[in-house]
């Protein structure tokens, strides 16, 4: 197995701590000129995003999580799994529902998605940052409004709800922004 | 300038390299207004400091070493009868690399006959003074008061297993050298909280961290420097004894070894000197590089150099 030492760990460093992988997010070097050097690496675990600090002596070493990250095609939900494809290899690959907790609401099929893999399993899928999905349910809104402000909530077709303009309506498919939850307007109009 | 982004450009602003000329001739102006002697020794030996914590860069051929200080060079000049005397060195540590550290570096360091560290102390900080540190006199405690008031323990009485209290001591559980302890502590707990506001000098270490330092009803006669917890300087009421300084870097280097670290040649020519007689002197070695950073309120060394380590 790979180990990496305090001295190669930089930001985006991916290590394996007790058994978890982590992305190191930061490294400071501290030694009192005539004493022990010491590291300390604020760690996020990749699967729960737990940020941790461990103080580490300089020199010693972590072992290199196997993870990797690539493009796959979204294919369908079986119900417990979440289904993607590699667009290269056509290799498809089934992800838990751990690793689209984030994800699920804004996938229907189709999208490319970055997923990281770690051992190479699926351990977290980022959606696309923006998707386009109809709207299935939303009230109807107030004639003549046209600013925005406000506001109502709409249920899109994957389940996820965003907050609309009140003149949108039900049926139209609108853009949405996944990393805020965010409304960015309507396609097509 | 240019883009400060290119990697062939100076990482430093230019005002700060003109900062950076500004301290070096005032320091100049300092020690040639106090008669010290400027000298010039090697940056390349054949000996080499066996520091258990200080790693030395050997050249390809093993036979040579970088400097970590111009220490050895300037005692020998001290035996031979030099008088007080002062260097700006290039000085190099291998693995020393951070937002503070840079693996070359350089230390202004300096010698004077007949005096103690406390007398030393007092120069350092008018040499601060000259270089344009402004505010109250600077602050004076013991390494026994500086545990005592940032870490409420007594790093002379406290045992091996409440120094691993320490929750950055996670990955030192099997750890015998309390030094190592105490050195967690100084880093992460005392050292950045000392010399805020006003520069502070942390004198009387453990015997076990005397260094090159003379050894006094069981305290090193030694002392550090540290600016708004930064440590900035390091200072000795020098050791003298020949045999003692031998014993001591026999037992670094069987330090090292048992570590399966690299145990560098000690050197034979700084005993010998020592032999002949060193006289009554302290000696410090100040971070220039430092206290240019702290000096412009910059956050980093490498904002001082003209080209740290990734760009050299």
């Amino acid at each position: 197995m790979a180990s990496v030492s305090t001295n190669e760990m930089k930001s985006g460093t991916k290590v394996l701590i007790d058994g978890d992988p982590y992305a190191v997010l930061e490294n400071e070097y501290r030694k009192p000129g005539k004493g022990q050097a010491t590291n300390s690496l604020r760690v996020r675990n990749l699967k729960t995003g737990r940020v941790l600090e461990k103080t580490l002596r300089s020199g010693d070493s972590w072992e290199v999580a196997d993870i990797e990250e690539t493009d796959m095609q979204y294919l369908y939900n079986d119900g417990e799994f979440w289904h993607f494809m590699n667009p290269a290899s056509f290799e498809q690959m089934q992800a838990g529902q751990s690793a689209v907790e984030d994800a699920a609401k804004w996938i229907k099929g189709e999208e490319t998605c970055r997923v990281m893999l770690f051992n190479g399993v699926p351990l977290y899928v980022n959606a696309p940052n923006t998707v386009e999905l109809q709207i299935v349910e939303t009230d109807p809104g107030v004639r003549g409004d046209t600013s925005g402000g406000g506001g109502k909530p709409a249920t899109l077709e994957t389940g996820a709800v965003v907050r609309v303009p009140l003149f949108v309506q039900q049926g139209e498919l609108v853009k949405v922004d996944t990393r805020t939850g965010d409304y960015m307007g309507r396609v097509g109009k | 300038m240019t883009t400060p982004t290119a990697g062939w450009a100076p990482r430093a602003a230019l005002d700060t390299l003109k900062a950076r000329a500004d301290l070096y001739r005032a320091v100049r102006v300092f020690f040639d207004a106090r008669q010290v002697l400027e000298v010039d020794t090697p940056v390349l030996s054949r000996h080499a400091t066996v520091d258990r914590h200080i790693d030395s860069f050997s050249t390809a051929d093993a036979r040579g070493w970088l400097q970590t200080s111009p220490e050895f060079a300037m005692k020998r000049l001290l035996c031979a009868g030099s008088g007080a005397i002062w260097q700006m060195a290039k000085v190099f540590r291998a693995e020393e690399a951070g937002r503070f550290h840079n693996p070359e570096f350089t230390l202004l360091e300096w010698y004077r006959v007949g005096f103690d560290h406390h007398a030393l102390m007092n120069e350092v900080e008018a040499l601060l003074r000259a270089a344009g540190v402004t505010g109250p006199t600077f602050a004076r405690m013991s390494y026994g008061e500086a545990f005592d008031r940032h870490a409420g323990i007594d790093p002379f009485t406290a045992s091996v297993d409440a120094l691993k209290a320490l929750p950055e001591a996670e990955a030192f559980a099997d750890e015998t050298d309390r030094d190592v302890l105490l050195d967690l502590w100084m880093s992460h707990r005392v050292g950045p909280r000392l010399g805020r506001g006003t520069p502070c000098f942390v004198h009387d270490f453990p015997a076990s961290q005397a260094a090159l330092s003379r050894v006094v009803d069981g305290r090193a006669q030694r002392f550090e420097l540290f600016w708004e917890g930064l440590e900035l300087a390091n200072g000795f009421w020098e050791l003298s004894d020949a045999g003692e300084q031998h014993r001591r870097f026999t037992g670094e280097q069987a330090w090292r070894a048992a570590r399966g670290l690299p145990v560098p040649p000690l050197d034979a020519h700084l005993i010998a000197a020592l032999d002949h007689g060193l006289p009554d002197c302290a000696g410090v070695a100040l971070g220039l590089d430092r206290l240019l950073m702290r000096l412009l309120h910059l956050e980093s060394l490498g904002e001082v150099l003209a080209f740290p380590a990734d760009r050299a």
